[in-house]
């Protein structure tokens, strides 16, 4: 399965250069599946942003596989990035979904 | 200019009616200006009026970014007023940057970020249409949808400030919780305190009043305090300018006639043509006699006259002109007369005036008749009919008609309503119709209290109803205090008087 990635950003910003790094990281350390990155500069191409409804930047889009999921920021955050991309589960959210079950289980 | 006055920031004119007076020509240009309210009270109206004014009234073009409301939403909500956003936005007029958040789409914010996309899109609409106008409505919503509520202020500030380069102006509407307290939620008129507007809709009175005022403009000037206005179907937004009303009214020489010969006479010649009149009486003195009069000297004339009834059906009207030989009906088909019967209560008195105005401004009437003003104290609360009753009489005095309204006054005899204190000072002819108890009969008076610009008849003479209309007749001698409501007679008159009485067999006591 191929990862369609979108980013977002607007020229050389600081917020921009450093989003592009984080993500190379990720891709480089965290990951190792097939991915297909598209990086607009908002500057240069509005209409683009227009149609995905891109507020801030930068912004990361999740085009495919669905749902379509937006990672707001630089990126520096690598565990929201990977949650947000669904290659890692929310191990608060399993553990709440563990707890829940027990405690039906119980009844 | 040094020396000479202060240079005022220039203005752009909005097309929206009322505003452009109350603000002294309009909004400032190229600055953002904050338009804070509950909700309600018409701030996404306003604000996208000021886009549909500007394409249509002053051919310039406008962006709208819709932060809560989805484009086809807002396009459908403004088409009950007329305005086909969605022609505008296919021709090119309007451009929508949609930036309402996306149905159960999840946003994760994994570091720092700012709105760089949202300005770029807004800075490719206006590029798109050659926008004039941009509108932000409201950004409010922009706030739960980001964890840092000093990202969203900080950013907000930013693309103002650039908008301003822009050479765009701008309207941003914000919510406010309450009527009072705070400008605006999340501190946003920190970053557009330029120029601050503030729409209210209160109760008063079970009434719902809506307001708007200018809390200021940075560097320019405008009307103070909160003016009236109604959201109307057929306009939107609507205020209504009050004091910004300039003293500048034409006044004329010609003289109308009143219907009553004897009555044209008593004022040297008949009402002046650019008068507003004011007939005041208790019940049943003739007040809507005299209108009837007023109405058919001018269908005689074969002018036109626009009749406001505001206590009886167009058919008692009717009934009641043909009993005194006027045929409403064939002036009617004739197109010389308009009837408009609406109860006060039906709505309020901000949608009053400004339906009586369309009707002027429609039918051109060369006069008005109000039958009777005082019921319309029932529609609002008495700063409202204050109001009402000083726009309504500025409108007629710029369209230069002649005027009749009737007040009907509280008690019987003598007596005074509020309606003559409100409007006295602005009528330029007022007429009692008073009862006048004599020898345990009632009869009726008529005095010519005021006549503004002309010598009047300082007399109080009697009238009499009869199948013909009114007639006045001779002058009340040897009495006095009929206007206070009390007469007193003379002494001389009073023994003859009583003479005459027990002269007379009973019956015609």
């Amino acid at each position: 399965m191929t990862l369609q990635l979108g980013l977002f950003i607007t020229g050389q910003t600081s917020n921009s250069l450093r989003a592009m790094e984080n993500l190379r990281r990720i891709f480089q350390q965290e990951l190792n599946i097939p991915c297909e990155i598209d990086i607009i500069d908002v500057l240069e191409y509005p209409q683009i942003a227009e149609d995905e409804k891109i507020v801030a930047t930068p912004t990361l889009v999740k085009r495919h596989p669905g749902p379509v999921r937006k990672i707001i920021g630089d990126l520096s955050d690598t565990r929201k990035v990977l949650l947000g991309l669904g290659i890692l589960q929310d191990s608060s959210a399993v553990r709440l979904g563990k707890e829940e079950g027990s405690g039906n289980d119980r009844d | 200019m040094i020396g000479t006055r202060a240079v005022e920031l220039e203005k752009l004119r909005t097309g929206i009616a009322g505003f452009d007076q109350i603000s002294n020509g309009g909004l400032p240009l190229n600055r953002s200006t904050l338009v804070a309210g509950t909700a309600g009270s018409g701030k996404t109206v306003f604000a996208l009026q000021f886009l549909v004014m500007g394409v249509q009234a002053c051919a310039e073009h406008g962006v709208c970014v819709t932060f809560e409301e989805a484009p086809e939403d807002l396009m459908r909500n403004v088409a009950s007023f007329g305005w086909d956003f969605e022609a505008m936005n296919r021709n090119g007029q309007i451009a929508i940057v949609d930036a309402t958040p996306e149905q159960g789409e999840e946003m994760l914010e994994a570091g720092s970020y700012d709105l760089s996309a949202l300005m770029a899109r807004i800075e490719n609409a206006i590029r798109k249409v050659n926008a004039k106008r941009v509108v932000f409505d409201s950004v409010g919503a922009l706030f739960p949808q980001f964890s840092d509520a000093n990202v969203v202020r900080r950013e907000l500030h930013r693309i103002a400030s650039a908008l301003r380069l822009l050479g765009v102006t701008t309207i941003i509407t914000m919510e406010r919780l309450a009527e009072d307290g705070g400008l605006a939620r999340f501190g946003v008129e920190e970053f557009v305190a330029d120029n601050v507007l503030v729409l209210r809709n209160r109760l008063e009175q079970e009434k719902r009043r809506r307001t708007i005022e200018i809390l200021k403009f940075r560097g320019a000037t405008h009307q103070k305090g909160e003016y009236p206005f109604t959201v109307d179907h057929a306009e939107g937004v609507a205020i209504i300018p009050l004091s910004a009303i300039e003293l500048k009214q034409r006044s004329s020489d010609l003289r109308v006639s009143s219907g009553v010969p004897e009555l044209d006479q008593m004022c040297g010649g008949g009402f002046y043509r650019d008068s507003i009149i004011l007939v005041s009486g208790a019940t049943g003195t003739g007040k809507t006699l005299m209108v009837t009069h007023y109405l058919k000297a001018a269908i005689e004339r074969g002018e036109r006259a626009l009749l406001i009834a505001a206590e009886e059906s167009r058919e008692q009207l009717t009934r009641n002109a043909s009993n005194w030989n006027v045929d409403f009906d064939s002036a009617e088909k004739d197109g010389l007369l308009r009837i408009i019967a609406r109860y006060p209560e039906t709505m309020g008195l901000e949608d009053h005036q400004l339906y009586i105005q369309r009707e002027i401004n429609e039918f051109r009437p060369s006069r008005l008749g109000v039958d009777s003003l005082s019921a319309f104290e029932r529609a609002g609360s008495p700063k409202s009919y204050r109001e009402f009753v000083i726009a309504l009489t500025s409108h007629i005095k710029k369209v230069g008609l002649t005027g009749l309204f009737t007040n009907t006054t509280s008690m019987l005899m003598g007596g005074e309503s509020i309606t003559e204190t409100h409007i006295s000072t602005i009528t330029d002819m007022i007429v009692l119709l008073r009862y006048v108890e004599l020898y345990g009969m009632m009869r009726r008076g008529l005095a010519i209290l005021k006549m503004r610009g002309t010598q009047h008849d300082k007399d109080i003479r009697e009238y009499v109803i009869d199948g013909h209309g009114m007639h006045l007749v001779a002058t009340f001698r040897d009495v006095h205090g009929i206007l206070t409501g009390a007469p007193t007679y003379m002494f001389a008159r009073e023994r003859e008087h009583l003479a005459e009485m027990f002269a007379r067999p009973p019956s015609e006591l």
